[in-house]
């Protein structure tokens, strides 16, 4: 049986020193924001697996709870926890199994606020699995059809996000599978299969759309730094094809219109969405970026990498110009730890988590 | 999961088994001639042609321990002996190493140079043997008609990939190291690992090729005009690679990861705390009864039908290496290892048969199990019981 030696841990995390670098050399002002502490970190039951876009955080203010989501593996462990990081209830989750030498692996697990519910979705070498968000009711299951891929090609289902009722997926083959998700029940269809990738899709960012026509409100990236940018509705329009350079993008925000994307030779790349219009680069981090996220009440960007960096961005549209900018506002060294997954927990990005390889806990940091 | 991990698996842990023993073999005062004999025979049952087709087909990764038994087989595969102990500190050496090397891997493509660091040195093995001439020329005759074979192999199977796949094969080789943190002395004091079993990343020095030293924004305008640069303080001490290493049959690598790292007075020791136990949680692999055994084991049926092994039985006598300094370390370290780091379950001693279909009911049929036998109706049934174990 498995054994779960929880004190040693906590001992352990108490004597590895998180040290704070880099209060931004710019401006001197607001220092009270840039700084941040380490909070009591979250025990896991199994250390996180070297995915990309490995946390999902959702928040719940009205139950004064925050719900975490780590893949370990062949399995993903939920965790909710008080505000303070005491965990209150955790559950394993498991990739259903198919043929082959090893159970499958799962690639990310995420949640989807849809308006009208929310479900947790998580994705494996096999398929996709949807589940009630708590995890306790598997809703949806639908097999990834290896059809036509060659024996070299790894087959797996990644990148998750929700648009409006729909919730699309990315899959190893490029295409985005848009699911119509109805207000209850487990009557979910597969509605639309969209092409513009023609390699595995990496993760996938949306935003509400503000009531105009033909806003971009959702993006795509791939393993070969291309991004797509869609409108989406009843049928999902491709707007932009933004090229990459060879690199891949494992991760992509979008906020007011205006493309995050994170590299893997460390970039970070701001785009105008409706155009592809280059506004803002940065040379963000020495190693491949593995996760960014935004705290769109706030306008912060935060980028993680696997330089053991954690680096949080104001971004701002230029009165004058209208052009977006961009200002640093803390860096935070997670020592010895190959970051994989990071979050803000809170939609002002006053605090914020992170997952390591290997690191079997949940780092919990927030503002001063 | 990438299919095409396997051989790169395969050949930097072997890599890494070949400094050691050499290392070990030095320490021990073996005769060098024998010594050479030793590292020869073993290099060319891993480079033999029918091993390498079965390696490089496209197939998931085995278990930690599964792996195990390939290299048992491999360490074996001249007239030195190695007992459990030896065994299970050379492969956590070899284990630990590796992942190292992984980890550290500046882009996930560079994991092929650390792989060109271990074939460099591997060929420098064979090349530097002068005392038994005769055989040389046989190793090298055989050995320019599997080198090229291996190219070949190695150029199909990795040439033309993206960065996004050796970005899989890079988090596939991570995932089969995850959750070891066996502490290695050498790491230790070299200070390339920490004492709770974690290596330590480090924060300045060359970026990877092809990456900018962070610290720059830069802001343009609607026509790609740069209209604003500011710098900010990345926390880090970083400097630009000085070149790229080389992905050439020859050349230079750059990179020092995966080079050899022994030498006679860095004696290969390994630390089996307790404090593992803790910090490392037990894995699914270790817990789940796996189902799936049995395929893996024809998996391994078929990698190691390719295998040809000599016999021990021919006019040189056989001799035992050993781990440790001594016998005594040696039969401490078997008594005290920490119970989730025991690979003791099974022991496949494949022999000279090649006939495809009777390897698996063969070496089904030879599954020595080291601990209380288990009941079990069926035979298949057992062999799922043993190999749940682990």
């Amino acid at each position: 049986m498995y054994v779960w030696v929880a004190r040693p841990r906590l001992l352990a995390v108490r004597t590895c020193v998180v040290s704070m670098v880099a209060v931004d050399s710019q401006g001197p002002q607001d220092s009270a924001v840039r700084m941040f502490r380490r909070e009591r970190s979250i025990p896991l039951r199994g250390s996180a697996a070297a995915l990309c876009n490995n946390l999902s955080v959702l928040q719940l203010p009205s139950r004064n709870l925050t719900h975490f989501g780590v893949v370990h593996g062949p399995s993903a462990q939920l965790v909710s926890a008080a505000p303070e990081g005491v965990p209150l209830a955790q559950r394993q989750l498991h990739a259903k199994e198919g043929a082959g030498v090893s159970p499958p692996l799962i690639t990310q697990v995420h949640w989807c606020v849809l308006p009208f519910r929310v479900l947790l979705v998580l994705t494996s070498h096999r398929g996709i699995q949807m589940y009630e968000s708590d995890g306790s009711v598997m809703v949806y299951w639908h097999a990834l059809d290896s059809g036509d891929a060659s024996p070299v090609q790894a087959v797996f289902a990644r990148g998750i996000a929700a648009s409006g009722h729909f919730i699309c997926v990315g899959t190893w083959s490029g295409q985005i599978l848009v699911f119509d998700i109805p207000a209850k029940g487990p009557n979910i269809v597969l509605s639309e299969e969209l092409a513009g990738h023609q390699t595995p899709v990496t993760d996938i960012a949306t935003e509400p759309a503000q009531g105009q026509d033909y806003v971009a409100d959702m993006v795509t990236a791939d393993d070969s730094g291309l991004l797509c940018v869609w409108r989406s509705g009843p049928e999902f329009k491709l707007l932009t094809r933004i090229p990459g350079f060879g690199v891949p993008c494992p991760s992509v925000q979008l906020w007011h219109g205006t493309v995050a994307a994170g590299y893997g030779d460390g970039q970070v790349r701001l785009y105008e969405a409706s155009t592809g219009t280059l506004h803002v680069q940065i040379s963000a981090h020495a190693r491949a970026i593995c996760a960014l996220d935004l705290a769109p009440e706030a306008g912060k960007l935060l980028s993680a990498a696997e330089d053991t960096f954690v680096h949080i961005w104001k971004l701002s549209r230029s009165p004058e110009s209208g052009y977006t900018e961009v200002e640093h506002c803390h860096g935070e060294c997670v020592p010895d730890t190959q970051v994989c997954g990071a979050r803000f927990c809170d939609p002002s990005g006053s605090s914020f988590a992170v997952t390591g390889y290997d690191l079997a806990e949940i780092l919990r940091f927030s503002s001063v | 999961m990438s299919v095409r991990t396997l051989p790169l698996l395969f050949l930097n842990l072997g890599g890494e088994m070949l400094y050691i023993l050499d290392q070990r073999l030095r320490a021990q005062n073996i005769p060098g001639d024998k010594a050479r004999k030793v590292l020869h025979d073993i290099i060319s049952t891993m480079f033999n042609r029918k091993f390498m087709e079965e390696l490089f087909k496209p197939q998931e990764l085995y278990s930690k321990k599964a792996l195990r038994t390939v290299y048992d087989r491999l360490a074996h595969a001249s007239i030195m002996r190695l007992n459990q102990a030896s065994m299970d500190k050379l492969y956590d050496l070899m284990t630990m190493a590796f992942k190292h090397q992984v980890l550290l891997c500046p882009r996930p493509k560079d994991v092929l140079l650390v792989t060109f660091n271990h074939l460099d040195a591997i060929k420098g093995f064979i090349q530097d043997s002068p005392a038994i001439l005769h055989q040389v020329e046989e190793i090298f005759r055989q050995l320019t008609e599997v080198k090229c074979f291996f190219l070949l192999c190695l150029w199909q199977t990795y040439g033309g990939l993206s960065a996004g796949e050796f970005q899989l094969i890079r988090q596939t080789l991570l995932t089969f190291f995850q959750d070891l943190h066996i502490r290695v002395s050498l790491f230790l004091k070299d200070k390339v690992q920490n004492s709770n079993g974690r290596f330590v990343l480090p924060v300045s020095g060359p970026v990877p090729w092809g990456t900018e030293v962070p610290g720059l924004i830069r802001m343009f305008d609607s026509k790609g005009k740069e209209v604003k640069k500011v710098e900010f303080k990345h926390g880090g001490n970083y400097v630009t690679a000085p070149k790229e290493g080389s992905f050439e049959l020859y050349g230079d690598r750059v990179l020092k990861l995966g080079t050899n790292m022994y030498s006679v007075n860095r004696p290969v020791e390994t630390h089996m705390s307790g404090a593992s136990k803790n910090l490392a949680p037990r894995t699914q692999e270790n817990i789940a009864p796996n189902p799936l055994a049995k395929e893996e084991l024809n998996f391994l049926a078929r990698l190691m039908g390719g295998m040809e092994i000599k016999k021990p039985s021919g006019p040189e006598p056989g001799f035992r290496l050993n781990l440790f300094t001594t016998d005594e370390e040696e039969e401490q370290a078997a008594l005290t290892r920490p119970e989730e780091l025991s690979y003791e379950v099974i022991n496949i001693q494949a022999t000279q048969d090649q006939q495809r279909n009777e390897e698996l009911a063969r070496i089904m049929g030879e599954l020595e199990v080291t601990d209380q036998p288990r009941q079990s109706a069926s035979k298949g049934d057992d062999l799922l019981a043993m190999m749940d174990g682990l």
